[in-house]
């Protein structure tokens, strides 16, 4: 429903626009492929297809325009008037009807052809009736493009008109060119009118609001009205025309007493009483502008009495039941230029106009629905005693002293003023501490410690904190003196140094048993077990067992000399045995002399057993099949030599095959054919 | 300014170090460096990671109930400053903690002494079994103390003889 505002209407394309789109859009939305060889129905539904879609889109598009143009008939009869003053109604309605009429064309031709399509026989022919169909379309529309192009300006036009509603409290500004209507729409309104000092510089209606007693007032600015015939109007007089006629409103008939817009006021009063007529029913009101120019009282007779002539109009339309001072009612005095008297007018044209629809409302059929609910209730006097307002004594004695605390505030010294005196911002720190609430006032600068070893101190705080303690240590002192008791008795047992040096050479022994243990177990695979008596290193000697019998605190001569008188060769026992003794005797002695003793021994002792006294390895032996003593010394050391591990280390030697260079250019440097360089 | 307690290892953070996690559940996790950050992230239950002080309390390796806990105990009521008793409270703290290290240490040593004794009665056994590695029976026999043998050592008799006499 477009009451008042016409600014939702779609844009209507030219002719050719709405052509090229709608092509488009059947070009994109409908299948494109085709080919002869399908089956002819296919062909048949395919082009179909993109007729009815064409006929169909156009549909759309001109049924939007025809229903979203207003009819004007359905509107209030000031706009439709307002239409018809500026686009001609009958220019309108012709376009819009040639719009629907080409609807209904397309419509028609769209069947015609699908009508066609169903019985063409090849995909050349079914292309063609669409072609044409398509065509036929598009020239209707062609034909309706003036109308187009006609609606498009209307419709731009229209969404620029301002947005009046019929229905709302009213103020209308009427009167000659240049008297001050636009200036005062600007003073009492938000609205930014072009105030200029030619004639004719509204040249629209313009609206603008104000609130008078907490209700909205539209206030419409017209253009100037000339004095002339109702026919010689021109489309801008017509407009402030319609307006006056068709707007249910209070009228301000502008009235310019200084002449200085360029017109008499006679002539002023001319064209009031021209258009009296459609002051009917309305408040008027005639308001005399540029005062500061021309008093009111210094105006000359005739002016004057034409002045009065006006007010008496005026006065007629003012209620019967009229006030005192309704001359102030009717006609008022202002200058927009002073601002004086503007609100004034303003204040009254809105009371006038409230009093005018209350009257109507009041005479209307639905008032009687609300009147019974409103009822002001007075409560009757009682008897003629007055009763004077009572305020109790305590209140009044605080209102007084809330007095006072203001009047303390504004002397008391503030913070901000105390910084500002020591320096300002940067310079000065404001004590934080100086209203705390303490027991004892010198302890509001102290640095309390938060933490201390690594402890909370806030968490030990405790008013009887030094009697606990005490009990503490009182504990503490038992407890340690009980504990003293506890460590006589454990270190009962303790060894005594010599034990541990007993137990730490015990201990070393087993470690070496382990280690030896360990290795044989390692070896054991790799190396053959050789029995004693091919001792090759001489270990078992009897040194070796005196060493470890005196270890073990025994006296081992006695041992050392069993093991040798045994070692003696059974043959020569008894000899032996002799000399053993005799040898036994010197033994003290001689085992000191250390290892040249053995060879004495050997010496004296002829066939001692095989493990003792060997011949030296050189010493040929004619049973062997060696020359002589440097043949044997090769041969021994040329089987040595090749029992001789071989050296597999695999080092540089001689015997190798040098490469020279390691590092040819050819393989280290240069660009590769193809492929990549990373690796050399 | 309060210093915290890591949640996972239960020492001391001071400011600066270790971060804070707070849960959708707002329950704040403080930790005092990355490597409880990064257990906890990997969802270890403290009580069960050897070197953190909750495995330790649960297992009894360290003192669990004792009167100088109840010294320190976070209070949630904020208290009047007083100077007396800050400075009373001062003097206290030292002496509580020294308590508390001593009997830390007391239990400790306590734990240990058993495992003491054990050893030493296992060394005693092991002497008396092992004896023989370094002492023949029949020296041991005569000198039943159980300490090393006394070495005979020859000494040659030239040499004594070539010494002159002293007078």
């Amino acid at each position: 429903m477009v009451q008042f505002n016409f600014k939702g209407i779609t844009v209507v394309p030219s002719g050719k626009e709405m052509v090229d789109i709608i092509l488009s859009r059947t070009q994109r939305q409908t299948p494109t492929v085709v080919h002869k060889g399908y089956a002819i129905n296919r062909l048949r539904q395919f082009y179909m297809r993109k007729v009815r879609f064409t006929q169909q889109n156009f549909h759309d598009k001109l049924s939007a325009i025809v229903d979203e143009f207003p009819r004007l008939e359905g509107i209030h009869p000031f706009y439709s008037d307002l239409l018809h003053v500026l686009y001609n109604k009958d220019h309108y309605k012709l376009a819009l009807g040639q719009v629907n009429t080409a609807r209904n064309l397309i419509s028609k031709v769209a069947k015609d052809y699908v009508r066609l399509l169903k019985y063409g026989d090849s995909l050349y022919r079914c292309k063609c009736l669409k072609v044409a169909a398509l065509g036929r379309m598009c020239t209707v529309i062609k034909r309706i493009g003036p109308s187009l192009a006609y609606l498009e300006q209307v419709r731009q036009h229209m969404a620029r008109l301002p947005s009046i509603d019929p229905n709302m409290r009213t103020i209308l500004i009427c009167g000659y060119p240049n008297v001050g209507k636009s200036s005062f729409m600007n003073k009492i309104t938000r609205a930014d009118v072009d105030v200029q000092p030619y004639a004719f510089t509204t040249k629209s209606l313009f609206v603008g609001h104000t609130d008078y007693k907490y209700l909205r007032y539209q206030v419409i600015d017209t253009p100037g009205i000339l004095d002339r015939p109702f026919e010689d109007r021109n489309i801008i007089e017509m407009c402030s025309i319609t307006a006056l006629a068709h707007l249910r409103s209070a009228v301000l008939f502008f009235l310019d007493v200084s002449g200085s817009c360029g017109y008499t006021v006679a002539q002023q009063a001319a064209l009031f009483h021209s258009i009296k007529s459609l002051f009917l029913n309305k408040p008027l009101m005639v308001v005399c502008n540029k005062i500061d120019l021309q008093q009111l009282n210094a105006l000359s007779e005739d002016d004057k009495r034409l002045v009065d002539e006006m007010k008496a109009e005026a006065l007629k339309t003012l209620q019967i039941g009229g006030d005192p001072n309704a001359e102030q009612q009717v006609l008022v005095t202002m200058s927009t230029l002073t601002e004086e008297g503007v609100i004034n007018v303003k204040n009254t044209a809105c009371e006038r106009i409230l009093d005018q629809r209350v009257e109507i409302k009041m005479k209307s059929k639905k008032i009687n629905d609300c009147l019974n609910r409103f009822h002001v209730a007075m409560p009757k006097p009682r008897d003629g005693k007055e009763r004077p307002v009572c305020i109790p004594q305590q209140v009044l004695e605080q209102r007084a002293k809330d007095q006072e605390v203001e009047k303390e505030k504004e002397k008391r010294k503030l913070e901000k003023d105390l910084e500002n005196e020591n320096g300002g911002a940067g310079v000065y720190s404001a004590s934080l501490k100086k209203h705390y609430l303490l027991a004892n006032d010198e302890w509001k600068e102290d640095i309390i410690p938060e933490i201390i070893d690594g402890h909370n101190v806030a968490d030990f705080m405790d008013p009887d904190i030094l009697e606990r303690l005490e009990e503490l240590e009182r504990e503490e002192g038992l407890r340690l003196a009980g504990e003293e008791g506890d460590d006589f008795e454990i270190d009962g047992d303790n060894m005594t140094p010599e034990e541990r040096e007993a137990l730490n050479e015990i201990r070393k022994r087993k470690k070496a048993l382990i280690q030896e243990h360990r290795i044989k177990k390692s070896t054991a695979e790799s190396r053959p077990i050789v029995p004693r008596k091919f001792d090759k290193d001489r270990q078992f000697t009897t040194e070796r067992m005196g060493r470890q019998l005196s270890g073990l605190g025994l006296d081992p001569s006695k041992a050392i000399e069993r093991v040798r008188s045994r070692s003696v060769s059974r043959g020569r026992k008894r000899e032996r045995s002799v000399a053993a003794d005799g040898a036994g005797d010197d033994g003290m002695e001689i085992d000191n002399d250390g290892k040249g003793s053995n060879k004495r021994l050997r010496l004296r002792s002829v066939s001692r057993s095989r493990s003792r006294s060997r011949a030296p390895v050189e010493e040929v032996i004619p049973g062997e099949g060696f020359k002589d003593k440097e043949q044997k010394v090769k041969a021994i050391k040329l089987g040595k030599k090749s029992v001789k591990k071989r050296n597999k280390d695999a080092r540089k030697g001689e015997a190798d095959r040098v490469i020279l260079n390691m590092m040819p250019k050819h393989l280290f440097s240069g660009k590769r054919g193809i492929g990549k360089t990373s690796r050399r | 300014m309060r210093l915290e307690k890591c949640w996972f290892c239960s020492s001391t953070i001071y400011p600066g170090h270790g971060i804070q996690f707070v849960r959708n559940d707002a329950k704040i996790f403080r930790f005092c460096r990355s490597k409880c950050h990064k257990n906890f992230k990997m969802k270890r239950n403290p009580r069960k990671v050897k070197w953190t002080k909750a495995y330790r309390r649960l297992h009894g390796k360290d003192m669990t109930q004792d009167s100088t806990f109840e010294f320190e105990r976070k209070r949630n009521r904020p208290q009047r400053y007083d100077r007396i008793n800050t400075e009373k409270v001062l003097q206290a703290i030292p002496k509580i903690s020294k308590v508390k290290a001593t009997r830390e240490k007391a239990h400790i040593t306590k734990r240990l002494s058993v495992g003491k004794i054990n050893r030493k009665k296992g060394d005693r056994r092991e002497l008396e079994q092992s004896i023989s590695l370094v002492k023949a029976p029949s020296v041991l026999k005569e000198d039943a103390t159980l300490t090393l043998p006394k070495q005979k050592v020859t000494v040659s008799y030239a040499q004594t003889e070539n010494t002159p006499m002293e007078e």
